[in-house]
């Protein structure tokens, strides 16, 4: 059998960019969440909620890196499409991305009397970039339209995402934190849990009507019928989470890295619904994964690369993580 | 507002912004793997004492370098769409090789470096600081790869006005790329150098005198005092490379008119590009002639072979000296420091602080160098194949203005707030000393101190 890989080797790049999307949106998703989990906290909260972050953001954030690198030398003319299209967004996901990792730093550096300034700077651009992304995603799944109306959906994405990287933020603590902090986490998730619901709701509800592309490919039959157990799934998930809510911080700390888990499937659902929708265009039904793709030549040469190096990031990362399991107790350069 | 004026400044902004960070941890980690190497050889807590001071200078710098370089990968799609269209089937995979291979290397085991000398045994720790030294120098290797493909084009042919590759051999070794990459990582070493060196000439002039400093004094100075002549030799290497390449940025940067032989070495003059001559030009008989081909009588190509095709002259001729003065002054201050340190053993008051504003002094020489690579490649961004102008995107000039004067503002601020940080921890290192926990003894990581001690 002969493989065609100018057929092929797209659709692999397609599926490697959402991996890294994915698990940028889960994993950076938490550190922005503390970032705007900020604004709640207590003072002697925060060094605890930066420790929980603190050898992670680093490596998270390089995900937003492989995400929009691959785009880039894999659809290099959607890159360009996309990207110009969402200048200012993408300008203040920058400014909140520069603030975050500085403050990050500063913070614990600077003179004692300035550190709540730094603090300050880290909710902001946590925030900041939460919602820059939002945004993006609101206008992105609009097919890029530039309308008034197009553009209060977008900020009412904004708002749901960031109450989502939020409820991420509290999961994680919950898993991270003890005592005092952990109850106030999950009194936040139960929060957030709410608004995050209501985008996943607008944000579905919205790319079928805005395509009638995308609403023939869902309501269907037979497609109705076994794409139905997405949603299904995902809502049960949700009432799961929610009523897990009630009963923790469990007994010896029981379950507590589980809200983290079911939290990120709910996200995967979610991603995957979009993915599904969207797919084979990569610039929403204007330019398919086919047409924007990069030579063949050039595209063979990073599989190879990413075959071999892919598994040994995860690896690394996999072991950065357990080198840092367990409670975040106070960050110090040791 | 013209939109291609605007992204190029914005470029040049983010780019010389961005550069200043890994001109230091590119070279800073290595210098840290020489510290924890120290103290595992010889024991000595000072070493450790002298890292956990520089852990701190690279966890900020890197933390600067990794959000501006966050905001460079994401400049090419959004204000020079027509680099990927053309060039992207090249300048991809050598983009993604680096995110693969440096990037995720560096920030993973960063985490290690920085948090993690209580968790992990010692050795475990000297081979993170080790990965993370390894991982910014593929960074510098990739993106210098990227660099000198679009200076000195190779191994790639045109198909329907798009580029693909033929040979990626070629391309990643392209003519200039092994002469920049030396350079480069040369001035990597010199501006940690010196910034080590200057930040314990602080602490020194204010009264320190702990064996943590002295040894970092020490390092950093003999780190300059060896680099410096090598790099000046690189330095004139990679000139008659480009002579070769790129005559017409050479002659830029000698203001350099006409083709002639026995040509003199510009000191000082102002380029006048109206009138194509230099004014009030100081200059030494036959020394470019001799320099650039090694007789009095070599015939030096001039602009007016390149009317209309060369770069601005100015910026180019200024900047060119600007760097190779600051690399003679390295020169000079490193060996007297050098001198005084390891001769005389002794550190006269002048020469502290006269180091002192030299730690700044590879931030200056490494941007007019780039000034003078960047600027003399102009009007092309691929020489050859595609023009600056042909690149930018749709985006309105309001926009462009807009993110460009928030980038200004931001930068400003945080660079003020960087130097101030680092002054603040050399007074407060000079004033309370080090302050951070004994190192382990055993190769355990239960070994690993809990508390820190005075
Ligand atoms: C500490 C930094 C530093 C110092 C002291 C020097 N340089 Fe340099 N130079 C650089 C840092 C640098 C750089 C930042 O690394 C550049 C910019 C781009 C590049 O390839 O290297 C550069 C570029 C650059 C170029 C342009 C290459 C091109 O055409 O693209 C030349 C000809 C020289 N250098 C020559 C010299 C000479 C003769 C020096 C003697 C003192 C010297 N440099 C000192
Ligand atoms: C790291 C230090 C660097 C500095 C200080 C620097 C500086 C500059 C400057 C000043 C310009 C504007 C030149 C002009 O328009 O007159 C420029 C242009 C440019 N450089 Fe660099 N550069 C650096 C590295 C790089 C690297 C590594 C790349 C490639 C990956 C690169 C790609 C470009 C591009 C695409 C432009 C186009 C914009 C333009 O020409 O105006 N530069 N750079
Ligand atoms: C257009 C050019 C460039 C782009 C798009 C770019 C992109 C990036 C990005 C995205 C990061 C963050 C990586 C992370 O998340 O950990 C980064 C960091 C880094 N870059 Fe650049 N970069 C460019 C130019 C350069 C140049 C010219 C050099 C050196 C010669 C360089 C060396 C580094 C290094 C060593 C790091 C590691 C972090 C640090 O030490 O600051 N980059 N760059």
């Amino acid at each position: 059998m002969s493989i065609d890989w100018p057929t092929l080797l797209p659709l692999v790049f397609a599926g490697l960019m959402g991996v890294a999307i994915l698990l940028y949106v889960i994993l950076d998703g938490f550190d922005l969440g503390i970032g705007i989990l900020f604004a709640a906290a207590d003072t002697d909260d925060k060094d605890t909620m930066i420790a929980s972050i603190g050898p992670f953001w680093d490596a998270n954030e390089t995900w937003l890196v492989l995400a929009v690198g691959l785009l880039l030398v894999a659809f290099p003319i959607a890159h360009g499409v996309i990207l110009t299209a969402l200048y200012l967004p993408v300008f203040l996901l920058l400014v909140g991305l520069i603030l975050r990792g500085v403050a990050f730093d500063f913070r614990a550096k600077v003179p004692i009397h300035r550190k709540h300034r730094w603090d300050r700077m880290f909710f902001i651009g946590s925030l900041l970039a939460a919602l820059a992304q939002g945004y993006m995603l609101g206008i992105y799944v609009l097919g890029l339209q530039q309308g008034i109306a197009a553009m209060l959906f977008a900020a009412l994405v904004a708002l749901c995402l960031a109450a989502a990287y939020a409820a991420m933020g509290s999961a994680w603590l919950i898993y991270k934190a003890e005592g005092d902090l952990q109850q106030k986490a999950v009194f936040w998730l139960r929060r957030t849990l709410v608004f995050t619901a209501a985008g996943m709701a607008a944000v579905s509800a919205a790319t079928p009507l805005a395509s009638p592309r995308i609403f023939e490919k869902w309501f269907t039959l037979p497609e109705i019928v076994w794409l139905a157990p997405l949603p299904i799934a995902a809502l049960g998930l949700f009432l799961w989470l929610w009523r897990m809510c009630v009963h923790l911080p469990g007994h010896e700390d029981e379950h507590s890295l589980k809200p983290f888990i079911v939290l990120s499937a709910i996200f995967a659902l979610g991603f995957g619904g979009l993915a599904y929708s969207f797919y084979p265009y990569v610039v929403p039904d204007r330019m398919t994964i086919w047409e924007a793709a990069a030579a063949t030549e050039s595209l063979a040469v990073i599989l190879i690369g990413t075959a071999f190096v892919l598994p040994i990031i995860l690896g690394y990362t996999v072991y950065a993580y357990r080198v840092f399991g367990g409670k975040a107790g106070d960050l110090t350069y040791d | 507002m013209d939109p291609l004026l605007l992204s190029r400044i914005q470029f040049a902004a983010n780019i010389s912004f961005h550069i200043l960070f890994p001109a230091i941890t590119i070279s800073l980690g290595w210098v840290l793997l020489y510290f924890k190497l120290q103290y595992n050889r010889t024991g000595e807590h000072a070493w450790m004492r002298a890292y956990f001071t520089f852990v701190k200078v690279f966890a900020l710098s890197f933390a600067l370098g990794v959000v501006s370089g966050v905001t460079m990968s994401f400049q090419f799609g959004t204000n020079w769409p027509g680099f990927m269209e053309k060039v992207g089937n090249i300048a991809g995979p050598l983009l993604a090789y680096e995110v693969l291979t440096a990037f995720f290397l560096e920030a993973v085991f960063l985490g290690i470096m920085l948090f993690g000398f209580r968790r992990v045994s010692n050795r475990v720790h000297t081979l993170a600081t080790f990965l993370v030294a390894f991982g910014t120098t593929m960074s510098a290797f990739w993106i210098l790869a990227l660099n000198s493909w679009m200076h000195t084009p190779a191994g790639f042919e045109m198909r329907d006005g798009v580029a693909y590759p033929t040979s990626w051999f070629e391309i990643v070794f392209n003519p200039s790329f092994p002469w920049r990459l030396v350079h480069m990582l040369l001035a990597s070493g010199l501006t940690a150098a010196f910034l080590v060196a200057g930040f314990s000439a602080l602490r020194y002039v204010l009264g320190d005198r702990s064996a943590s400093m002295w040894k970092a004094l020490k390092t950093g100075v003999a780190l300059g005092a060896i680099l410096i002549p090598l790099q000046i030799f690189a330095g004139d290497q990679h000139g008659l490379n480009t002579l070769e390449h790129q005559p017409a940025k050479v002659a830029a940067m000698e203001a350099n008119w006409e083709t002639r032989g026995n040509v003199p070495l510009v000191l000082f003059a102002i380029p006048d590009e109206e009138a194509r001559e230099n004014r009030f030009e100081i200059a030494v008989p036959n020394v470019a002639s001799i320099i650039l081909k090694h007789s009095p009588s070599g015939v030096v190509p001039g602009l007016n072979d390149f009317e209309g095709e060369h770069p601005p002259v100015a910026p180019v001729f200024y900047a060119f000296r600007i760097m190779v003065g600051v690399g003679i002054a390295m020169l000079v201050i490193s060996w007297v420091a050098a001198f005084y340190l390891f001769r005389r053993k002794v550190l006269p008051n002048w020469v502290a602080y006269s180091l002192v504003p030299m730690g700044l002094s590879g931030w200056v020489a490494v941007l007019a160098g780039w000034y003078v690579t960047e600027i003399g490649r102009q009007p092309w961004l691929v020489t050859g194949v595609l023009r600056t102008g042909e690149a930018v995107g749709p985006v309105t000039g309001g926009q462009v203005a807009l993110s460009l004067a928030g980038y200004l503002a931001l930068y400003a601020v945080l660079l003020f707030v960087y130097l101030g940080v680092l002054v603040y921890m050399a007074v407060k290192a000079s004033k309370e000393g080090d302050e951070e926990p004994d190192p382990a003894v055993k190769d355990r990581p239960l070994d690993q101190p809990v508390e820190a001690e005075a």
